[in-house]
């Protein structure tokens, strides 16, 4: 499980979110940040994901679906929350629809926070994401042996 | 002779993936300086292969496991019949049967995005598969051979002088075959296009892995089809084909980044307008010179 972090496939899902949060992480991808050296992609298919970036707040309508990304995703996976809005709720928190923040539905591993969040940071997450990632590759890894 | 049709042969199977994968991590570094970005390390591609190879395997259908190795299978021994210089229409079929495969391991799911990208990959398909014939039937026209080795060892000239109609349609296609805009129509790698993914969309880890492998095999034996055009019985014709390979190559990933996704419809229309006129003319004149 060496190469894991070298080649971190991303999956971005916008819950409930201004889109703010999501032109930061598109940011991320232009010549200024340019994540791709790296090797990170922006994947679009939570099959071939390794992380879980989800910008906005959860609601109702949205619940099952954040759920069923994370389940379609193979192991080992990190689950990225961008932003206020993701990561609590943010100002959306009062309203009717609203039921939290990403982990009110899916374990969050790391909290991105900033509203909307800056692209250093959302790099910064990516980055201690994989290294979480590692861990969590030991980890499968050494379940498996066990076996 | 045959001794060194089969070392060429054992040759494809051990390198080219590791030929392949190299160009791709400088189409990947080239693509990102086009793009003004840096871009990541030319080793890119099999640092994320080998990744695929250590996810956690999800199925939905065990079938497609089956229909993917058969699909591998079947490109790396076109291959060998392509680099042992056997028949070049022998080559042509192999490699639909092998797109067969494919077809079928992304249906075996059943997932209605899998199902979008396999219409898209059909369509590629009937795109291409007319100009792939055409090249090994001018081949047949002005070497009187299909043989691949006979081919190379009975032209005096580099056949691209009887063929240039048929090499601008291979080259044409050669797009589509790599999954290139504009035509990246079954496959994107893109997250913000129209189908991500399509007729790999269900295939997770190792799945993925073998269709990436089964592509650098391939785009092997496409590449080779475009030096086989400069090839003739003068060993020293090698270093022009690779020279044309290497400029088809660059060409692609110049087109890549330059152009807009079209629709299917249109893609169709482009590829067999290409071949009709480009590989239709030479054969036409092709016809009139040697008969
Ligand atoms: S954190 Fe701010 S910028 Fe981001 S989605 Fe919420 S409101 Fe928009």
């Amino acid at each position: 499980m060496s190469t894991i972090h070298k080649s971190p496939w991303l999956l971005h899902y916008d819950g409930s979110s201004c889109n703010g949060c999501d032109i930061e992480v598109l940011a991320c991808t232009t010549p200024v940040y340019d994540v791709e050296r790296f090797g990170v992609i922006n994947t679009g298919n939570p099959m071939h994901a390794d992380i879980f970036l989800v910008t906005g707040g959860i609601n109702s309508q949205n619940a099952p679906v954040v759920k069923q990304i994370y389940e379609q995703m193979p192991q080992p996976k990190v689950v990225i929350a961008v932003g206020t809005c993701a990561c609590t709720g943010g100002i959306f928190k009062e309203c009717y629809n609203i039921l939290g923040g990403a982990d009110t539905v899916i374990p969050v591993d790391i909290y991105v926070p900033g509203c909307a969040a800056r692209p250093e940071s959302i790099i910064d997450g990516v980055v201690k994401g994989v290294a979480l990632f590692k861990e969590k590759a030991a980890a499968l890894e050494a379940s498996q042996k066990a076996n | 002779m045959i001794s060194s049709r089969v070392i060429i042969a054992v040759l494809y199977v051990l390198l080219a993936p590791f030929v392949i994968g190299l160009l791709d991590g400088f189409d990947r570094k080239i693509s990102a300086r086009m793009q003004g970005r840096k871009g990541p390390s030319v080793l890119q591609p099999f640092f994320d292969l080998k990744k695929l190879f250590e996810k956690e395997f999800l199925t939905a259908n065990k079938t497609q496991l089956f229909m993917i190795y058969s699909y591998v299978f079947f490109i790396i021994l076109s291959g060998v019949i392509f680099y042992a210089g056997f028949d070049l229409l022998l080559v042509v079929f192999s490699l639909s049967t092998a797109a067969m495969f494919l077809i079928l391991a992304s249906t075996s799911t059943h997932s209605p995005y899998s199902a979008q990208g396999t219409h898209r990959e059909l369509v590629q398909i009937m795109s291409c598969e007319p100009m792939e014939l055409l090249v090994a039937v001018g081949f047949y026209l002005a070497t009187k051979t299909f043989n691949v080795s006979e081919v190379v060892a009975n032209s005096v000239n580099s056949n691209i002088i009887y063929l240039p109609g048929f090499f601008v349609g291979f080259v044409f296609i050669l797009t589509i075959k790599f999954r290139k805009s504009p035509f990246d129509i079954a496959t994107s790698h893109h997250a913000h296009q129209e189908v991500i993914k399509g007729v790999t969309s269900e295939m997770v880890g190792k799945e993925y892995g073998m269709v990436t492998l089964a592509e650098w095999y391939e785009n092997a034996i496409l590449l080779g089809i475009v030096g086989l055009f400069f090839l003739n019985s003068n060993p020293v014709s090698f270093v022009g084909a690779i020279i044309a390979i290497l400029v088809v190559w660059f060409l692609e990933i110049l087109i890549d980044n330059t152009s807009a996704r079209v629709k299917w419809q249109l893609m169709l229309k482009l590829a067999w307008g290409v071949t009709i006129v480009a590989a239709g003319m030479n054969l036409f004149l092709l016809e009139i010179i040697m008969g």
